[in-house]
């Protein structure tokens, strides 16, 4: 149990992390350790409140090693090819979002490139130099405030919607024209994959794995 | 106090941003000593600012069904696709699997979490009690499903960007798609902005 060391002569309140209150219906619960493939649940509202850990530091670093090198991959090679009269056009993610942009659909734009690409490089980034410090138990630079990022950008990351509107895309082009899915695609298809193993992840943990008071 | 004793009975918050466990000290502007996010019992203005956000969303998704939200030109036809004429096409020429998903995340979703949502903020404002375990999973479900939404946005830039190079044939988005990317978006800062606590405050009897 880590007391608070009273930092800027503030009132701190006490606080333990032997306990654990449900975020969805306030229930304290005693926090009890997890053994490989456990799942803690509310007794009151069954929603999941924590679970065990399978990935080590390293191995989730390796993973956010791949999720970047697919994540470049995702965004360089085109994910669509139109065949139009002998010619072979490529859509790529960037070349979608300036399109949009130039259609007066700046909105859209503005979705599509926070959706797939501002938020997922973020929170890869953000994680990535987490993981970086924590992998040799210390807090990285500005800790503190990237963990509140990750709080906040979680939710708007759409890569694995991007993958079926692909292949909606793709079955509703081929009414007007001759389409194929280009290699982007996989990529994004292993992206998506990854996100979902990526959301396995606790990251809140981060905060209990490793105290304040290291280097 | 029965078994299972909740954080305010206790006088604790859960913070809800890190999920450090803190001592009520009923100062006003009280920060987490973890991750400084300021501590609330329950989050701010949850029910107002979950109704102002949901209503701003219903009103733009009138918008988004009724104008078209992509145009195709082709071999000098020039057709206008709403959203529900889009999934209707999908499903006569296409494949009717993709035609049901697309309904699905563009209709069924965002209906339901008008649905879902009015509900939850209509019984916790009267502080029912019924079904609270089933209310609970129903506001973990459109949470967790939302963002699904954004599948037509993504499907209507995509065939935009196919056809950049075409001179015969040409797919524009048209406003429609706006206001529904518009309405996805709001939809979840909605479900973000009510608090899953209400849900349970008030006594207990039937649990
Ligand atoms: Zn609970």
């Amino acid at each position: 149990m880590t007391l608070p060391s009273s930092s800027n002569g503030q009132i701190q309140p006490a606080l333990t992390s032997s306990l654990l209150v449900c975020e969805h219906c306030d229930t304290v619960h005693r926090r009890r350790p997890l053994v490989r493939g456990d799942v803690a649940r509310c007794a009151r509202c069954h929603a999941v409140l924590e679970w065990h850990q399978r990935l080590s530091l390293d191995a989730m670093l390796a993973l956010v090693a791949t999720v970047m090198v697919v994540f470049v991959q995702a965004n360089v090679w085109p994910i669509i090819t139109l065949g139009f009269n002998g010619e072979q056009i490529h859509a790529r993610l960037w070349g979608i979002i300036m399109m949009m942009w130039r259609e007066h659909s700046q909105v859209v734009a503005v979705l599509a490139a926070g959706t797939l690409f501002f938020f997922p490089l973020c929170k890869m980034l953000a994680l990535g130099w987490l993981l970086i410090y924590a992998r040799w138990g210390r807090r990285a630079p500005g800790f503190r405030q990237v963990m509140v990022v990750l709080h906040y950008i979680q939710p708007w990351t759409m890569s694995e919607v991007f993958v079926l509107g692909v292949l909606v895309s793709i079955v509703k082009a081929q009414l007007y024209f001759d389409v194929t899915p280009d290699a982007g695609v996989f990529a994004y298809a292993v992206l998506a994959i990854l996100i979902t193993i990526f959301s396995g992840i606790d990251v809140r943990q981060l905060w209990d794995k490793i105290p304040e008071d290291a280097p | 106090m029965n078994a299972m004793p909740r954080a305010h009975e206790l006088g604790l918050i859960g913070c809800h941003v890190c999920g450090l466990v803190c001592r009520d000290t009923q100062v006003p502007d009280a920060a987490c000593p973890r991750c400084g996010a300021s501590l609330h019992r329950r989050k701010p203005d949850s029910c107002a600012r979950t109704w102002a956000l949901l209503i701003a969303a219903f009103i733009l998704y009138i918008p988004a069904n009724v104008l078209p939200i992509m145009r195709t030109v082709s071999l000098g036809s020039v057709d206008d696709n709403t959203i529900l004429s889009g999934v209707m096409e999908l499903w006569v020429k296409g494949s009717p699997d993709l035609a049901v998903i697309v309904f699905t995340a563009s209709i069924v979703v965002p209906m339901m979490k008008f649905l879902v949502m009015g509900t939850l903020l209509l019984s916790v404002h009267r502080g029912s009690h019924w079904a609270r375990a089933q209310r609970a999973r129903l506001y973990r479900l459109v949470e967790f499903i939302g963002y699904w939404s954004m599948l037509d946005v993504f499907v209507v830039s995509l065939l935009t960007a196919l056809v950049q190079f075409g001179f015969f044939s040409a797919v524009e988005p048209l406003p429609g798609v706006v206001y529904f990317g518009l309405t996805v978006v709001l939809t979840m800062l909605a479900s973000m902005n009510f608090d899953p606590r209400l849900i349970w405050d008030g006594k207990d009897e039937d649990d």
